[in-house]
């Protein structure tokens, strides 16, 4: 065989192996464990309405240009209690309001990755 | 005759070319793909060997990115959320194309003849068909429902005569769109029933559902007969209690047709409605673990497998459905978000998107017969779904 030939072929293999092996991991320093579980819940579980990056899917936008005329506390509200009759649900079984009002303050300046 | 002996000679050098770089002759059929959400990548698999054989990366952001396959199971079309369509090559294990088609997407289709691939926006919403060989713009139908008011887009499925149909959330509405001529579609309008939130055509190309999430009920209609309209079935199925929240939309495919049953996800309420596909009556509930997401058929519709949103996408529900109930209950893993069956159905892939990785189940004993690594693993795409209807 072409030694160009094997070259490549071990070359792909090396590929195909490191490629496999990469698991890419985010995490902001400055987040405590629990902030985390919320970003990573935001990110995930909201985001299969509202988009992993948060621009919108079945639920609106949530970048800070879509939410910074809404009032902050009206936000975490939706948050905590949904919005009856829509397809936003409440999320109280699952965090508090002061977590609910922190990423509603996070979703107004800069989300977490 | 010169022409022609150019042409052999051609062809003769691309054999002689496959054969150095080593790429030996194979099939597509038991070939497929996974989609890493987080990452912009996919994996693509066997599943004779249950092994993945590569990875391509660079396709943008696929969160609830879904795949279609040409009719010869070569190539996949991949559906991003950031608009991004992605032609992939599943025997060179490449992208052979992408463009970014819109702002919002969601989905897609790919026509019976296999030469249109339509996707579905949300914003701006309406659809899009693209020519399934080069990826060119052929024309789209914005899904404006009032003066100057646009839907998002859910549901669409291909049937027979390069018709798609789909559904409006907002607008309420069943359209069908004919693409016999690709770049003069005609559309017709059916009212649905309140916020429709994905729909399904049946394995036999005959009639589209519509779930609605803003009622209890599903719209039906008959695409052999569409001049009758859309009609409601499931009417009332919640009986006016309260409803459940829901944290996650269910999804519809043809798959969760089995054995003269439709079974389909209730909203709000942790059941399986299920319903006579001749009569369209409700025959059964069967009463399950979680608010359902996926309600899928093994091919040959002896079972359904149940996966649930959050909280619950830990746990499946196995149904039998001779006997009309959950016979096994399962926690293969963390964020349990997609199943597909191996195209005999011997065998079923769960994405445990928590735990990175997608494992294998053998349908018969329970058993996990395999596991891969991936990288929050959501949708599992295998080729079996290029000569499906509604898919
Ligand atoms: C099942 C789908 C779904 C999920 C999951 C979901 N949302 Fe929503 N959300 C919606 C919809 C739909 C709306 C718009 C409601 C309306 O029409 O007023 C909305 C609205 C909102 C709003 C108000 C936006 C505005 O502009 O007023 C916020 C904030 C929000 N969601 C945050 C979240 C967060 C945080 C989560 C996860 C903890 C989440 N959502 C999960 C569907 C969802």
């Amino acid at each position: 065989m072409n030694p160009e030939v094997v070259r490549a072929r071990v070359s792909a293999l090396l590929f195909c192996f490191f490629s496999l092996s990469t698991v890419t991991v985010l995490a902001d320093e400055s987040l405590t464990p629990r902030q985390r579980e919320l970003v990573r819940m935001v990110r995930q579980d909201c985001g299969s309405c509202h988009g992993m990056t948060l621009q919108g899917g079945l639920g609106p936008a949530l970048l800070p240009a879509d939410l910074k005329d809404k009032p902050v506390e009206g936000l975490a509200a939706t948050i905590y209690q949904g919005r009856p009759g829509t397809a936003m649900p409440p999320w109280q079984r699952f965090l508090n309001e002061a977590e609910a009002q922190w990423i509603a303050e996070r979703l107004m300046t800069e989300f977490p990755q | 005759m010169k022409r022609l002996r150019s042409l052999l000679c051609a062809a003769a050098a691309t054999l002689l070319l496959a054969a150095c770089a080593g790429q030996p002759l194979r099939g597509t059929g038991d070939l497929g793909l996974i989609i890493e959400r987080a990452s912009g990548h996919v994996r693509l698999v066997n599943t004779s060997s249950r092994q993945p054989y590569a990875r391509i990366g660079g396709l943008g952001d696929l969160s609830h990115a879904s795949a279609v396959y040409s009719r010869d199971g070569r190539y996949a079309y991949i559906f991003g959320r950031d608009g991004g369509l992605t032609k992939i090559d599943l025997l060179e294990a490449k992208i052979v194309k992408r463009v970014i088609q819109s702002g919002n997407a969601i989905g897609g289709s790919i026509s019976q003849d296999g030469r249109i691939v339509v996707v579905q926006n949300y914003t701006p919403g309406g659809i899009k068909a693209f020519d399934a060989e080069t990826l060119d713009l052929l024309s789209e139908v914005p899904a404006e429902y009032a003066p100057g008011k646009f839907s998002k887009v859910v549901g669409l499925a291909d049937s027979p005569g390069n018709k798609f149909a789909y559904a409006l959330f907002d607008g309420g509405e069943i359209r069908v769109t004919d693409f016999s001529d690709p770049k003069a579609p005609k559309t017709e309008r059916y009212p649905a029933g309140s916020q429709p939130y994905d729909g399904l055509v049946t394995p036999d190309g005959r009639h589209f559902l519509a779930g609605l999430f803003g009622e209890d009920g599903v719209a039906l209609l008959d695409l052999w007969q569409p001049e009758k309209g859309a009609r409601k079935i499931l009417e009332n199925y919640g009986r006016g209690e309260q409803k459940l929240p829901v944290f996650k939309m269910p999804h519809l495919r043809g798959w969760s047709v089995a054995q003269g049953k439709a079974y389909l996800p209730a909203i709000g309420r942790h059941e399986i409605l299920v319903v006579d596909v001749a009569t369209w009556k409700e025959v059964g509930r069967i009463p399950v673990r979680g608010q359902p997401v996926f309600v899928m058929a093994r091919p040959d519709g002896r079972q359904i497998w149940v996966n649930f949103a959050f909280p619950d996408y830990g746990m499946v529900d196995v149904v039998d459905t001779l006997a009309g109930k959950v016979v096994k209950q399962l926690a293969p893993g963390k964020g349990i978000l997609h199943m597909e069956f191996t195209p005999r159905g011997e065998n079923v892939w769960l994405s445990a998107r928590d735990d990175n990785k997608v494992v294998i189940y053998d349908t018969a004993s329970f058993a996990q017969v395999g596991e891969i690594a991936a990288d929050n693993p959501s949708g599992i795409f295998f080729t079996t779904r290029a000569a499906r209807i509604g898919f």
